[in-house]
């Protein structure tokens, strides 16, 4: 942990309630709204079912010596704003360069990008020489598209649906933001907006090898494919990093994402918030048809002015409040909500190093993203696999060792290997709850599929870990395995998010808040649902 | 009496007019092998590594996460032995080196008569009467001038001593896996001699980077051997080659200052207001008057004279300071968002000196390094400036050029380090 000069840390003030505000869950977000909260003086408590805060922000030791990301495991897009508010560098946040991104391809070639402009254009004209020359411009474009989105992330969603003169204002500001980028602009952005990902980067680009690595940035975490329309636009937080400028909000949390959580959590404690861990919440204790507080499992109740849910709409709505306080349409809406996990995790304990058998040894390969998506086709069938109810064969992996930027993660010499796996589809054709019989194939096909890039991988591995949907669901409490508590496709994003006209972290329920992924701007370690939330909490006095 | 080693320092000798310039170091064979970026620049005469990588990210995050291993051979370096070793030492430096005990490093630095610093560096204490002496600028005169009528030796072992500084905070378990020394017990700014590998070593707890790290002083005959025995303990931990673009970076974080950046020579400069006491540097802590031994240290009067006026508060108005500065990001940030651009800051630390001003638009200093801390996510600068704008949480305007025009960014004076992890003095 750093220490700075000059300052020292404030003690942590015991607040006892009766409380100003009970946060249900400790996840990322669910941690900084309360740490806001209390910035603001409120006295906030978070209850947490599970033992350790982070919910899918989270570092485990699942096998002795050896850390792990279990579930999220780059960190993308934590607001700055947040880091500096909350001064989480203080409290331990430490973010590492993760600039490689490897491709190996099934006839035994490669490309390999990297921060170097150069050397990635060297590594791309082997397949094309003209995609090497565009393939920095188009970098340039996506992040002047960014710009966009930029002041969505950082702010409320504008909301055509309301009425409210202030919400006319923002629409006039929005607008004026819009036109004020010129036409080209706006033509790029309405493409990206309806065009799949496959078909956006066609426009640019004419080999494959590199199209189908690029497109897959627009389906992680969604039950689409690279040819659906609407996934370009998730193409653009790959870009997005860049508008944060040189504060480079793209890389590997040092410790796992697990830290991340834990230096939020050490900030919220320094501004007085409690939280309780190992304190499950069975439902919301309801007055009046307002929320009151909640109700834990083991029957204590919980008093507070406001309640505020950190977990996802779903679960918030006919879990928690349950059916009989919600209006028929509303509950109608949530339940259309998709959620509908596509995404694993196998989580890999080594003993050394694998390699690749294209390009042998411990080079750059191996320390930034290594992405198994070779082609188009590739990528296309692992989706069939998906869409008639079975994980993917052959499926689509995004694989990082950390424990070569951050050897604390493993002991000397050994290493941890976090493989990203799409689609593993939450509704197998056998139902959902096959899925602890059907685990460890598809662990299996994972480590298959890779071995035939590593053939010494299965030989490496100590320990393994498989995280199915099913596993995200029943340990983590991400409905249907959502790993951005409800998929990121348009027509589920900003003023949409979740339900049309609650985008704005009420809810129907009096005195019930959302702070979590399923709200705007929706998932990824970003923060900003948190902060936007106690932000419009503190702003209409709700707390 | 005063006897000067000089010894036969074949091909690498700095003065020899054979040898090719910018010299190799012992190490080169290997780190020029490495350096596939053919990033070099100038240090002490000798060819040094800026960066392996074309950006020197990784072997920044190596310093704060892993370990880094730089070449440091460029150092000048001194052996003082004799009965009188102590007593030379002792009378040059602001520190009072007749204290240091055996097995350990002090930091000083040495003033003219006039109290204005001409360099700082290390002083190890390696046996009774022996001591070495790191400077970053050539001080065998200086030593000799001091030494004159003493009975010391004088030895120049610049070109003789190899050295690798091995930073982070994998750099102990790395050293305890390769060498015999007893590295647990080694303290914040210990020394102890150890075999590595089958070479006779030197290893001191010191460094440029502000985290745990070590320095290995050997002869340039085994440099070949060190580098290799400590690039294999290490892989397992993470180890990489560092070159200076990471090591400015640690540098300022940490708060140490560079001569001929910082601050300047005393004896070089032309212009009085470019000299500094060691209390306009921020070296105060190291100055002790109370000496038992006579005379006392050069710039004894000068010095004395100072502090008497800073503790009546007098010396305020007329001094420098040198603080830290903390950019504010919002301000930067909303800069650059009237240019419609994101917040972009050069990757590498900056020399450049920039003008400071207080509220009314006075200039009241100088930055005279200024970083993108990677680590902290924050601007940060190192600064002179008047002692009466040094008062932490001080706001000052500091300028900034975007898109060709200059404008001004506030910034707040801190203390420093800006970073200072508990690990690097922890036993």
């Amino acid at each position: 942990m750093n220490t700075h000069a000059g300052e020292s840390r404030p003690a942590p003030a015991p607040a006892r309630g009766p409380y100003d505000a009970v946060v249900v869950g400790a996840g990322h977000n669910g941690l900084v709204c309360a740490a806001y909260l209390a910035k603001a003086g409120r006295k906030v408590l978070v209850v947490e079912r599970r033992r350790q805060v982070g919910g899918a922000t989270t570092t485990e030791e699942i096998h002795p010596g050896f850390k792990f990301s279990c579930c999220s495991y780059v960190v993308s897009l934590l607001r700055p704003w947040i880091i500096r508010d909350l001064d989480l560098p203080r409290y331990g946040y430490e973010v590492l360069p993760l600039e490689e991104t490897f491709t190996p391809f099934e006839d035994g070639s490669y490309l390999l990008r990297d921060s170097d402009p150069e050397r990635t254009k060297r590594a791309i004209a082997r397949f094309s020489p003209r995609d090497a020359e565009v393939y920095k411009q188009f970098g340039q474009k996506m992040a002047e598209l960014g710009r966009l989105v930029k002041p969505m992330i950082d702010g409320l969603a504008p909301d055509p649906l309301a009425r409210n003169p202030f919400e006319l204002l923002r629409l006039a500001r929005f607008a004026r933001h819009v036109r004020g980028q010129g036409e080209e602009w706006l033509i790029g952005n309405v493409k990206m907006m309806t065009m799949s990902a496959v078909d956006f980067l066609s426009e640019w680009f004419e080999c494959e090898q590199l199209i189908a690595p690029m497109s897959v940035s627009g389906i992680i975490g969604t039950f689409l494919g690279v040819r659906s329309p609407g996934t370009a636009y998730v193409l653009l937080h790959h870009y997005m990093g860049e508008i944060d400028g040189s504060y480079r909000a793209w890389g590997l949390p040092k410790g796992g994402t697990g830290a991340i959580a834990e230096a939020i959590a050490g900030a919220a404690r320094a501004l007085g918030v409690e939280i309780r861990l190992g304190a499950p919440v069975e439902r919301l204790l309801m007055k009046h048809g307002r929320a009151a507080g909640v109700v834990l499992e083991n029957g204590d109740e919980i008093a507070a002015k406001v309640v505020v849910s950190g977990v996802d709409p779903n679960r918030t709505f006919l879990r928690l409040v349950g059916e009989e306080h919600l209006e028929p349409e509303f509950a109608k809406q949530i339940k259309r909500f998709k959620m509908r996990g596509s995404s694993g995790k196998v989580n890999l304990a080594l003993d050394a190093l694998p390699e690749f058998a294209c390009l042998p040894g411990a080079g750059p390969q191996l320390r930034g993203d290594i992405t198994i998506a070779p082609s188009i086709e590739y990528l296309e069938r692992a989706y069939d696999d998906a869409k008639y109810g079975a994980f993917s064969r052959r499926p689509f992996m995004d694989v990082v060792i950390p424990s070569l930027t951050d050897p604390t993660v493993a002991p000397p010499g050994k290493h941890t290997m976090s493989i990203f796996v799409q689609y593993a589809p939450y509704k197998l054709k056998e139902g959902a709850a096959d899925w602890p019989r059907q685990r460890e194939a598809f662990g299996d096909a994972v480590i298959d599929t890779l071995a035939q890039y590593m053939p010494n991988l299965p030989s490496r591995i100590l320990h393994r870990q498989v995280l199915t949907p099913w596993d995200l669901e029943q340990v983590y409490g991400l409905t249907e395995g959502n790993i951005f508590h409800g998929e990121l496709s348009l027509e589920q994003l900003a003023f949409l998010r979740p339900v049309p006209g609650w985008s704005r972290y009420r809810t129907p329920i009096g005195h019930l808040w959302m702070c979590a992924s399923g709200t705007h701007p929706g998932g990824g370690i970003m923060g900003a649902p948190g902060a936007l939330c106690a932000r419009t909490m503190l702003h209409a006095r709700a707390v | 009496m005063i006897t000067y080693a000089g010894s036969d320092r074949g091909y690498l000798d700095r003065s020899s007019a054979r040898s090719p310039m910018p010299i190799p170091s012992p190490f080169h064979e290997r780190t020029s092998k490495l350096c596939t970026s053919y990033r070099w620049k100038e240090w002490s005469g000798y060819a040094a590594v800026s960066s392996y990588d074309t950006t020197h990210e990784r072997e920044y995050f190596a310093f704060r996460e892993s370990a880094g291993l730089l070449d440091v051979t460029p150092l000048f370096k001194y052996e003082v032995h004799g009965p009188d070793a102590a007593a030379l030492l002792s009378r040059m430096m602001v520190r009072d080196v007749s204290k240091l005990k055996i097995g350990r490093v002090g930091y000083s630095c040495w003033c003219d008569d006039y109290g204005k610093v001409i360099d700082d560096g290390t002083v190890t204490r390696l046996a009774e009467d022996y001591y070495r002496v790191t400077a970053a600028d050539p001080t065998l005169h200086w030593l000799q001038a001091v030494g004159r009528g003493l009975r010391v030796t004088i030895e120049d072992s610049s070109a003789r001593l190899a050295a690798v500084a091995l930073q982070g905070p994998c750099s102990r378990e790395i050293l305890r896996a390769v060498s015999d020394a007893d590295i647990d017990r080694l303290k914040f700014f210990g020394a102890t001699r150890a075999r590595l590998d089958g070479l006779d070593v030197w290893i001191t707890r010191t460094g440029y980077t502000g985290d745990l790290g070590y320095e290995v002083w050997a002869d340039n005959a085994g440099a070949l051997r060190l580098w290799d025995a400590l690039v294999d303990a290490g892989r397992p931990h993470g180890i990489e080659p560092a070159g200076l673009d990471a090591l400015d970076v640690s540098r300022i974080e940490a708060g140490f200052i560079l001569l001929g950046v910082d601050y300047f020579s005393a004896p070089k400069v032309i212009l009085e207001a470019r000299k500094s006491t060691p209390f306009e540097l921020g070296l105060g802590w190291i100055v002790d008057f109370e000496r038992p031994t006579f005379p006392s240290f050069i710039g004894r009067d000068a010095l004395a004279a100072e502090a008497a006026r800073l503790r009546r508060g007098t010396a305020a108005s007329a001094g420098w300071a040198l603080v830290g500065l903390e950019v504010a990001w919002e301000a930067l940030e909303a800069l650059y968002e009237s240019f419609s651009l994101p917040p972009s800051l050069p990757a590498t630390a900056r020399r450049d000196g920039l003008p400071v001003y207080d509220d009314e638009g006075r200039q009241v200093g100088k930055v005279t390094s200024h970083t993108w801390s990677p680590i902290l996510k924050k601007y940060i600068a190192l600064t002179s400036v008047h002692a009466s704008h040094a008062a932490p949480g001080t706001i000052l305007q500091m300028e900034h050029t975007v898109e060709f025009e200059r404008r001004k960014v506030p910034a707040k004076v801190v203390k420093t380090p800006f970073f200072d992890p508990e690990r690097k003095k922890r036993p």
